[in-house]
């Protein structure tokens, strides 16, 4: 079953769509600290001033929405080269960040950084990079990852992106948008369900699943072309789309041999084979980051629970055990843990439990909380939760310390992943 | 000024119930003339009608015009109390070889969406094994799941919930 043809207009309204402005509408709210907040000050740019959007704010956001930072205000003063500091006016803060921006021709900005050790009195870190001005957020991102690095010793995860559906009223958007909400790229606008995209491990690609077709099929979408196929459309659900972690095979999940089974395809739909054959549910499969595991999601012991095996066998073994009902299993990147939606008493929780350990951690006060995802540096989950009567993105920090709620104004928001590290552009 | 109110809403809504009568031809009882007629005259022959063939499926009346089955949560086999239904339509598409239905299968939310898509899909298998059991024939049958992403009634409560854990009957769909 090879990918179908979509008639030519299709392209054109993925393009056209693709080209819409970004929005810039969220309220973030934070609650919880970190155990030990590192005092920090980010010293407003030189010459930011004359850049729409300030590139201090921007990384004094990232870091702030981390939990793990306090922003010192720096109170009019103003230093932007280590000669200009003069350390006795920074008592109580473990270091400065400081900088210059300066317009160039061709419409390019070149961005001048330097974090310094405040106690040390030394300079931790620096960078000059230059970009089209329209990278400002890029590149204030990539400030704060360096800063995140640096003084957490993990690495950031503010230039990565996010990927989610946005449903408002009949109309379903497949959105890409930076980790913390902003610079949305509409990938895909239907007037049918779309369902749990999953990025490619390069962050290149997208699968999916829509009703475009009436039934669910499996999409894969390339970013960078916006071309797809469709790489599962038996008869029956295709859906739940995982990619391994070389980014040669898909994990999904076909009813057309009756069941609910998982199957492996290649992202061009070849090599379709199924490995699980039990004569129940079995769905949402999640490769471990070493590609030789699956968990997933079963009702094969009477509740659903959490599930794994071997990608060449079927020999599962369950997991969890607490709760009513657990779903979608996602691995924390260093493949020691787990994270998945537990629904207990009328309520969904996010939780995580530890391989070796095997106890579940419940990292959430409960609400309508589904589809958890761990960022790549294994340090914050994102999910999909409900407020005001829409769906919401959030975070938690994988301790259960930092919440973090993201509304948008508009649309139901639904199915996030965070997106891998991505190559850095500069 | 309200009785006239009312009136002219229950005018209205008359109005609205006779526009939404089936357009099927409908075997009335002919209401017996009020006036007597002369006894010599022999009363008019009653004209039976024509016997029209009705499809069943488009009369309100029929136990075929139910098109939904429901679930306890979390549950995929059609209940008991839904059996006669689904018996009901098998019987039809057996004597209507050129019809097709297709089933949807449809869940509330509490579970995660491709879990939920996963016992949509049961629900409508269920359905299908119960019409080719009852003499529908496999090229009649179209099974899809919608999981929860269609939900007819879309509160957190049970009384949303009732309605979207259920299986449609759909006979319209291309």
């Amino acid at each position: 079953m090879r990918g179908m043809i979509l008639p030519r207009y299709f392209y054109l309204l993925i393009l056209l769509c693709a080209a819409l402005p970004a929005r810039a509408a969220l309220d973030i709210e934070i609650s919880g600290a970190g155990e030990h907040q590192i005092p920090i000050a980010i010293v407003p740019f030189a010459g930011e001033e004359k850049l729409p959007q300030s590139i201090s704010s921007i990384v004094s956001a990232d870091l702030t929405r981390s939990g793990l930072f306090r922003l010192v205000d720096p109170a009019g003063k103003a230093p932007h080269e280590p000669s200009e500091v003069v350390y006795a006016d920074w008592a109580g803060t473990d270091a400065l960040a400081i900088g210059n921006v300066e317009q160039q021709p061709n419409d390019r900005i070149a961005v001048k950084f330097r974090l310094l050790d405040a106690v040390r009195q030394t300079e931790l870190t620096g960078q000059a990079v230059s970009a089209k001005s329209d990278q400002i957020r890029a590149i204030a991102h990539r400030i704060a990852d360096m800063i995140f690095e640096k003084l957490t010793g993990d690495a950031g995860v503010f230039s990565t992106r996010i990927v989610y559906v946005s449903r408002q009223g009949k109309n379903n958007r497949l959105v890409v948008s930076d980790s913390d909400g902003y610079g949305e790229q509409t990938v895909l606008s239907i007037n049918k369900p779309i369902m749990s995209p999953a990025w490619s491990p390069d962050g290149s690609h997208l699968a999916y699943v829509t009703f475009e077709q009436d039934h669910a099929v499996v999409y894969v979408q390339s970013l960078l072309t916006n071309q797809r196929m469709a790489v599962a459309s038996f008869r029956g659900s295709n859906s739940a789309p995982a990619w391994s972690p070389d980014g040669r095979q898909l994990a999904v999940v076909l009813t057309r041999d009756g069941g609910s089974h998982i199957y492996l395809v290649r992202p061009d739909g070849t090599g379709l084979h199924q490995i699980t054959f039990s004569g129940v549910i079995d769905t949402e499969p999640n490769f471990s980051p070493d590609g030789q595991n699956l968990i997933f999601a079963s009702d094969r012991g009477g509740s659903v629970q959490i599930y794994r095996m071997p990608v060449d066998g079927d020999v599962a073994e369950r997991l969890t055990f607490e709760g009513g009902n657990n779903f979608s299993p996602h691995y924390s990147p260093d493949g020691k843990s787990f994270v998945f939606s537990n629904w207990n008493n009328g309520r969904f929780y996010i939780a995580t439990e530890d391989f070796q350990a095997k106890q579940m951690q419940v990292l959430t006060d409960g609400g309508w909380e589904k589809k958890p995802s761990f960022a790549p540096n294994g340090k914050l989950i994102l999910f999909a939760t409900e407020a005001q009567g829409r769906g919401i993105l959030a975070t938690v920090s994988s301790d259960g310390r930092v919440k973090q709620k993201m509304f948008s104004q508009a649309g139901d928001i639904r199915d996030p992943m965070w997106g891998p590290f991505l190559k850095q552009l500069f | 000024m309200n009785k006239l109110a009312i009136s002219v809403l229950l005018m209205s809504l008359l109005a609205a119930c006779a526009s939404e009568k089936p357009k099927e031809p409908v075997v009335e009882a002919k209401p017996a003339p009020v006036v007597e007629a002369p006894k010599a005259v022999a009363p008019a022959p009653v004209v039976a009608p024509a016997p029209v063939a009705v499809d069943p499926l488009n009369d309100p009346n029929s136990i075929l015009a139910k098109r939904s089955v429901y679930y306890p949560f979390d549950v995929s086999v059609v209940q008991d109390a839904d059996k006669p239904i689904v018996e009901a339509h098998a019987k039809y598409l057996s004597e209507h070889a050129d019809r097709k239905v297709r089933l949807e299968g449809n869940c509330d939310e509490r579970g995660s969406d491709e879990y939920n898509l996963a016992l949509g899909q049961h629900r409508a298998d269920g359905v299908k094994k119960l019409l080719l059991v009852g003499g529908a024939q496999d090229s009649q049958i179209t099974t899809i799941s919608y999981g929860e992403e269609k939900p007819k009634a879309t509160g957190h409560d049970e009384a949303s919930w009732s309605q979207n854990r259920r299986t449609d009957l759909n006979y319209s769909a291309q």
